[in-house]
């Protein structure tokens, strides 16, 4: 079985987030990039498979030279090697650029399952996964909090308000895991040192076939014309609890009035 | 060849993200319920973490014994009954692994190594502490085999332990009359006494090993041959010294970082304390001999690894370390744990009435530490290895 983990570089979801006045894009300058956190389920996922079935695992990541040291944190937990697609025309791509990306460098691989992360750690529209089966034409099994793999067969639990539903598809299908999934490991010693000698493959847009005017900020259904900084705190209110149960009432008043009860 | 300081880099970011997160906020929580935490020591099995210094052909990661005590270090400062086992852990692997047969080394080693068993070391008895040559577990030929009799006492991970390297007399009084064996916990005729009950590091369990006319078959004689227990014993104990004081130097860098960060936040007589000198004075002393007696350790290590492998010492010979560290060793784990008592007492004055209560970990700190003046030879032990070594010259 060959599977597929596209993961993500995010900014340290630790630290503070800013948009780049300029391209009104995430600001990368002086803020640490980390594997996406949503990622470590869907590789513990896919070293799951591995270690259960013997799938090949590829991890296929979107994004500039910068990033590599992400592909190879995401090597460490043992997978098999890695495809990175960069590209400059890439930058500022929407949920459904970034898709048209992956489905298209999807097509240029072989491949059984593809295990996405739900959402992305910054961007966190969830759209992704769906999007891409759709211009694939394959099954995708979203928000999976179980995974199992039978013969040809994807079987997911898929999670919602009041449960999950039990769903299933041939292969090849996708699937996107939500962190409920699993408990993920940590790398290992050795697989951090072994990370660095996996082979890893760049591709630009122009060898997955991507035409660079179909992704980019300039290609993106929406536009962003302006920002503000978020307003510093306010002081809040002070309750004084007298002891007469007045305090009590405020609070429960102004629980209501915020229809937090 | 290893690009070492990349490696090493990477290393400690593992040790001390894994340390920070899954560790140090559970250590207390252990603590109070005298267990051994074996899923953390699993977990540095499945993260390698458990054969860092032991040959690649065992599955370990052959790296210099300074990364290993460095990756101790970390592990100490967030929990000592971790750091400190992994140490015990390792000074039995590696007693088996360099005197094992081949065939030895190829049957018991790569468990432990790869932290699937838990090893532990057996050479103290109840009536043979300091002078452990005097010990009188017997091990009598029989057979195919010995019969082992007697008490072994104050055995680190004693009932939790999968595979123990256990001294035993087999002949003559004194040193020459000892051999040592791999016994493994489902041993017929070993039972395990109730843990001591100490005044620190409750999570790592202590306790005696009770051999009743037990049958230990001849293939679990470390090195195939009698007489070689002593010198096993004594030779570990040079790694496990240095192992010690790398526990020593992690438990001192808690004490410091609690007390320092404690001094920058509480105020008296209208600023934080650091900036009264008397304070200020007692961290900068506790930090001082915190450094001194890191560069103590690492700078012993350095020479076992250089006589390992290259460097100006190759070639000399010491019970298989290639260098004669014995006096050196015993330096370092002497100078490292009497520098940690002193830190982890100052640091219970730093935080005053607060640092005497379990609020903090400060107290918890100063109970442990004093069982490292105790354990691998007590420090007038290391002293008498020391002044040995200088009346011979
Ligand atoms: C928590 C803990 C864990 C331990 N783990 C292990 C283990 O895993 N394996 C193991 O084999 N042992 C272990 N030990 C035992 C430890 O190594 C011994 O306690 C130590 O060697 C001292 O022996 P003793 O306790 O019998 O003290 P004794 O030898 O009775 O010493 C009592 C006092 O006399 C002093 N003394 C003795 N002889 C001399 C001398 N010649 N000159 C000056 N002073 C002297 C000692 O320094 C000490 O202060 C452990 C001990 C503890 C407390």
């Amino acid at each position: 079985m060959k599977v597929i983990v596209p993961v993500k570089r995010v900014p340290d979801t630790a630290g503070e987030k800013k948009l780049d006045p300029n391209d009104r894009t995430v600001d990368r300058d002086g803020v640490e990039s980390v594997l996406c956190p949503v990622n470590e389920f869907s590789i513990e996922e896919a070293v799951r498979l591995k270690e259960k079935h013997g799938a090949e695992v590829t991890v296929l990541l979107i994004g500039p030279d910068s990033a590599q040291p992400i592909v190879r944190k995401a090597l460490s937990y043992g997978l098999d090697a890695a495809v990175q697609v960069t590209d400059d025309a890439i930058s500022g791509s929407d949920a459904l650029g970034t898709a048209r990306v992956i489905a298209k460098a999807l097509e240029s691989m072989e491949w059984d399952l593809v295990v996405f992360g739900n959402q992305s750690a910054d961007a966190r529209t969830c759209l992704v996964p769906a999007a891409v089966g759709e211009l694939l034409g394959v099954p995708s099994l979203t928000f999976a909090r179980y995974l199992e793999v039978n013969g040809d067969e994807v079987v997911v639990h898929r999670e919602h308000e009041e449960g999950w539903d039990v769903v299933s598809a041939q292969l090849p299908a996708l699937v996107s895991v939500v962190e409920a999934i699993n408990e993920p490991r940590y790398p290992s010693f050795k697989g951090i040192m072994a990370a660095k000698s996996k082979p890893l493959t760049v591709k630009s847009l122009a060898d997955i076939g991507v035409d660079d005017g179909a992704v980019g900020l300039g290609a993106a259904s929406a536009t962003m014309y302006e920002f503000e900084p978020r307003p510093p705190k306010s002081a809040g209110t002070i309750v004084d609890d007298d002891g007469s149960g007045a305090a009590a009432a405020q609070l429960a008043d102004w629980m209501a009035e915020k229809k937090f009860v | 060849m290893h690009t070492l300081p990349e490696e090493q880099r990477h290393l400690l970011e593992l040790v001390q993200g894994f340390a920070r997160t899954e560790v140090a906020p559970r250590a207390d929580a252990f603590e109070r319920a005298s267990t051994f935490p074996r899923e953390l020591f699993d977990q540095l099995g499945r993260m390698d973490l458990t054969g860092l210094p032991f040959p690649e052909e065992q599955g370990g990661s052959a790296l210099p014994f300074r990364t290993y005590l460095l990756v101790l270090e970390e592990l100490s400062r967030a929990f000592l009954a971790l750091g400190l086992g992994l140490s015990v852990h390792t000074l039995a692997t590696w007693g088996i692994d360099t005197f094992g047969t081949p065939e030895q080394r190829r049957r018991f080693v790569p468990d432990l190594v790869a932290g699937r068993l838990l090893g532990a070391y057996a050479l103290s008895e109840p009536d043979a502490g300091s002078d452990a040559a005097a010990m009188s577990t017997r091990a009598r030929r029989d057979g195919d085999g010995y019969r082992l009799d007697g008490v072994k006492a104050w055995v680190t991970h004693g009932g939790v332990a999968d595979r123990y390297l256990v001294m035993a007399r087999t002949g003559e009084a004194g040193a020459r009359g000892i051999s040592a064996f791999v016994v493994d916990a489902d041993q017929p005729g070993l039972t395990v006494a109730p843990p001591e009950s100490k005044l620190g590091m409750w999570a790592s369990p202590t306790a005696q090993l009770v051999f009743e006319d037990a049958a230990v078959p001849a293939d679990r004689l470390l090195g195939g041959e009698e007489g070689l227990g002593f010198r096993i014993a004594m030779a570990s104990l040079d790694g496990g010294r240095l192992g010690i004081a790398a526990c020593a130097v992690g438990l001192a860098q808690a004490a410091l970082d609690v007390a320092t960060t404690y001094a920058r936040q509480r105020e008296q007589f209208g600023r934080p304390i650091i900036e009264h000198q008397g304070v200020a004075f007692l961290l900068a002393d506790m930090a001082t001999r915190t450094e001194a007696s890191r560069a103590v350790m690492l700078s012993v290590a350095d020479r076992r690894d250089h006589a390992a492998g290259i460097g100006p010492y190759a070639g000399r010979d010491d019970a298989g370390t290639g260098y004669p560290i014995t006096a050196p060793a015993a330096m370092a784990k002497l100078f490292a744990t009497d520098a940690t008592m002193q830190t982890t007492l100052d640091a219970v004055q730093v935080l005053g009435g607060a640092g005497y209560t379990t609020d903090h970990p400060a107290e918890r700190y100063l109970r442990e530490a004093k069982v490292l003046q105790i354990v691998e030879g007590t420090n007038q032990i290391q002293r008498l290895v020391i002044g040995r070594a200088l009346a011979r010259g």
